[in-house]
């Protein structure tokens, strides 16, 4: 008795273990021919309803327009991370699939591969409006292995670094601020830490728990800053992903340095998940971060409806381009992501899902979006437009960016890639492990990932 | 084993005692076709998943890749440091934590008087009632750098430090402590309840001290129970996710990544099915090593 006790306790214990890694999402959905699921990321600091704020007037006045639909929101609440999760998961079943979902550039060409996501070449062939999207943005929206397109985009991003100009004046430093070399960036910061005590000199992020954004904000602002630049982390050319660089090394040096002198926030702050709405909501905003290496959507935290409002940020907060490693190139980098509107292979209403896609991604609905977001526009129409450039003082400086900026490699490994990159960044910023022993960690997690034979040495 | 022993006269080689074994397993239908469909089935897809390069995203179809998923594991660093991290936690946290202080406790309690029974008895169950992710998020409120200890530490005026940062893996292993130790002392005190006394008061008599007493008679009485308790904690913590998902994520680095949370990160952070399914089969066999062990020890106790 006892025995048969034991074994059905130990089936039950492996059966949890099991049912851990199988369950997905269970809710089912309604669909009639008039109406469409549309699924966007809820971020998790509460108080940022710039999206909801935006679509929920969107879809009133589409159902005006068009009687009879009904579009349901459906707010995923998630870290970046988990949303990605969350929406592929909801996309493999037929069940769950939305009609219309809110995709990052970095995931969609991953989610392609894996047949979530249906091409839209049909519509944009008869959809005139199309011919005013930037090139390079809808660029990032092909999909290498059948060249056809996944998803109309709604803004971009560039990155570069904002600076706390009263900081700056309390540690001597002239404004306005461009450095040109990373020595520079470095001297600065330990400028601050000597002269302004109690203040973080600089944030750079890092470690896993901030996802993407140790990727993007972090490393690759700093790799494409290496002399390798375009093709530092993955060769066009030879097409292969590269590992064992001298550049790749470089850069996770500076993250070693930054956190390793103490010039970045302490790590355990930096390695929590909250770090992104810390920075944006908390430090920046009480003046205790000096400079911030960042993304142009940072006054998103403080216009009058966004999770921190503070005005005064138009006259504290300088911008400056990351300037490359030596100054090389045209001197500065920026890295380009954005969101795009994307239909789900197995929606149920596509037609309807592209109709309101339209109506979203109009001229005016755009402007209004990326006045509203502070994100950067993709239609050219709307980056000309006086309305947009005074939206925000901060936009035609990120514009201007634009010429400067990388997109990252479009391929379904990048994924994993990054997380690699996350990892490596997290174990020299805890100091657990050697730049060079992160670097090689680094290099055979990209050799499972992808093959040996799609990896390319680097320059030494 | 007792289940062999008690089928064997049915498997007779009389028909008749056959079919009526049979018919007499009917009732069971229901709950056999229930057990396969929501027990079986899931481990079987688990099974399954474990031997393909299923990804969450980015590959167009899955592949059966044999053994590869179990090859890479044991190559992998980040597991074999994983497996490291699950013994210490089980053996530290429940083998030695939970079980030693829920006997501690089942045994002062038994000779506590009733007001100091009753408290703490309440105390320690409230922490195994919390829902986990409650009993993380309170640990974590305790242990972060600006947390309770550290304000207890400040004002005792000794040392402080950021114990989720500095010893992460003692700090989760304490909060398993803290949460599980209830369970192991309902069980010792059930169990204590069936020590004969006139076993103990013989003892005493002869002279045996407390130690000796509680060494040499009531721990050989109750040694059944210290092994299906010993059991039941370990798979318990074995599986432990939310606790330490809610206080470190795995982190800082992978200094607390256990195999539940690695196989969470390599499932749905690096969209790896496959391989996070093939690590969730390595955690089942540990869990069955485990249980291969206990139901050993007591068998030997039972010949």
């Amino acid at each position: 008795m006892r025995t048969r006790l034991l074994a059905a306790t130990a089936v039950a214990a492996a059966t949890t273990v099991c049912a851990a890694t199988l369950s997905g999402c269970g809710s089912g959905s309604g669909g009639s021919a008039k109406t469409i699921k549309v699924v966007y990321q809820q971020q998790l600091n509460n108080n940022n309803h710039v999206q909801a704020g935006f679509l929920e007037p969107m879809v009133q006045q589409f159902e005006k327009a068009n009687p009879g639909t009904t579009v349901k929101l459906v707010p995923v609440t998630a870290s970046e991370n988990d949303y990605y999760t969350k929406i592929q998961l909801m996309m493999r079943s037929p069940a769950t699939a939305p009609d219309l979902v809110y995709e990052d550039t970095a995931t969609i060409n991953s989610d392609v591969a894996s047949g979530y996501l249906q091409p839209l070449d049909g519509y944009l062939k008869s959809w005139q409006e199309w011919s005013a999207f930037a090139a390079p943005a809808k660029a990032a929206m092909k999909y290498a292995g059948d060249g056809k397109t996944y998803g109309v985009p709604d803004d971009t991003d560039t990155r570069g670094l904002w600076y706390n100009k009263q900081l700056f004046a309390q540690a001597g430093i002239a404004v306005p601020w461009q450095p040109k070399t990373w020595a520079d960036v470095l001297t600065a910061a330990r400028t601050v830490k000597a002269k302004v005590p109690g203040v973080t000199p600089l944030n750079v992020y890092t470690g896993v728990a901030a996802g993407e954004a140790s990727s993007m904000q972090g490393f690759e602002m700093l790799l494409y800053g290496t002399p390798a630049a375009n093709d530092s982390l993955y060769d066009g050319k030879q097409r292969k992903w590269v590992v064992g660089s001298k550049g790749f090394r470089d850069a996770l040096d500076f993250v070693h340095t930054v956190y390793g002198e103490g010039l970045g926030p302490s790590p355990q702050d930096a390695l929590g998940a909250n770090i992104q709405a810390a920075v944006g909501t908390e430090m920046i905003p009480q003046g205790k971060l000096a400079i911030d290496l960042d993304g142009s959507w940072m006054p998103n935290n403080w216009i009058r409806t966004g999770p921190k409002p503070w005005p005064q940020w138009e006259t504290t907060m300088g911008m400056a381009a990351m300037p490359s490693q030596n100054g090389q190139g045209s001197g500065k980098v920026s890295m380009s992501g954005g969101w795009a509107w994307s239909i789900p292979a197995k929606a149920k209403n596509a037609d309807l899902a592209w109709k309101f896609t339209r109506f979203l991604e109009s001229k005016a609905n755009s402007a209004q979006w990326n006045s509203v977001n502070a994100t950067i526009a993709v239609r050219t129409d709307v980056a000309a437009d006086p309305t947009y450039l005074k939206a925000l003082p901060s936009n035609a400086f990120f514009t201007a960016l634009v010429p400067a900026t990388y997109y990252r490699p479009g391929l379904p490994a990048y994924t994993q890639v990054s997380s690699a990159i996350q990892k490596a960044m997290e174990s020299v910023t805890t100091g657990q492990s050697s730049v060079d022993k992160a670097a090689s960690t680094f290099d055979d997690d990209v050799k499972t990932a992808v093959g040996a034979d799609n990896t390319v040495q680097g320059a030494r | 084993m007792t289940v062999t022993a008690a089928a064997a006269p049915t498997a007779g080689p009389r028909r008749g005692r056959a079919v009526g074994g049979l018919l007499r397993g009917v009732p069971l239908l229901p709950a056999v076709v229930l057990l396969v469909i929501f027990l079986a089935g899931p481990i079987a897809y688990c099974v399954y998943y474990a031997f393909t390069d299923m990804q969450l995203t980015g590959a167009s179809g899955t592949h059966f890749v044999g053994f590869d998923n179990f090859t890479r594991a044991f190559r992998d660093a980040d597991f074999v440091n994983a497996v490291e991290l699950t013994l210490v936690f089980v053996v530290g946290s429940a083998v030695i934590g939970q079980n030693t202080l829920g006997l501690a406790l089942a045994v002062l309690m038994e000779k506590a008087a009733k007001p100091v029974r009753s408290i703490t008895s309440t105390v320690v169950i409230a922490a195994w009632v919390l829902p986990e992710v409650v009993a993380g998020y309170l640990m974590y409120a305790f242990f972060f750098r600006q947390g309770s200890l550290n304000a207890i530490l400040r004002g005792l005026h000794l040392p402080q430090q950021n114990w989720l940062y500095t010893l992460p893996i003692l700090a989760v292993c304490i909060a398993n402590v803290w949460r599980g130790t209830a369970f192991s002392m309902l069980v010792y005190s059930a169990a204590l309840n069936d020590v004969p006394q006139e076993l103990v008061e013989a003892a005493e008599v002869d002279g045996a001290g407390p130690w000796q007493r509680l060494w040499r008679v009531t721990l050989p009485v109750i040694r059944r129970s210290v092994m299906t308790n010993l059991m039941l904690i370990t798979l318990q913590t074995l599986s432990v996710f939310g606790l330490i998902y809610t206080m470190t994520r795995g982190g800082p680095g992978n200094k607390t990544e256990t195999l539940p949370v690695f196989m969470y990160q390599q499932a749905f952070t690096s969209s790896l099915i496959g391989y996070g399914t093939a690590v969730a089969l390595v955690l089942l066999v540990v869990g069955a090593l485990f249980s291969v062990v206990y139901i050993r020890l007591l068998k030997i106790e039972e010949d």
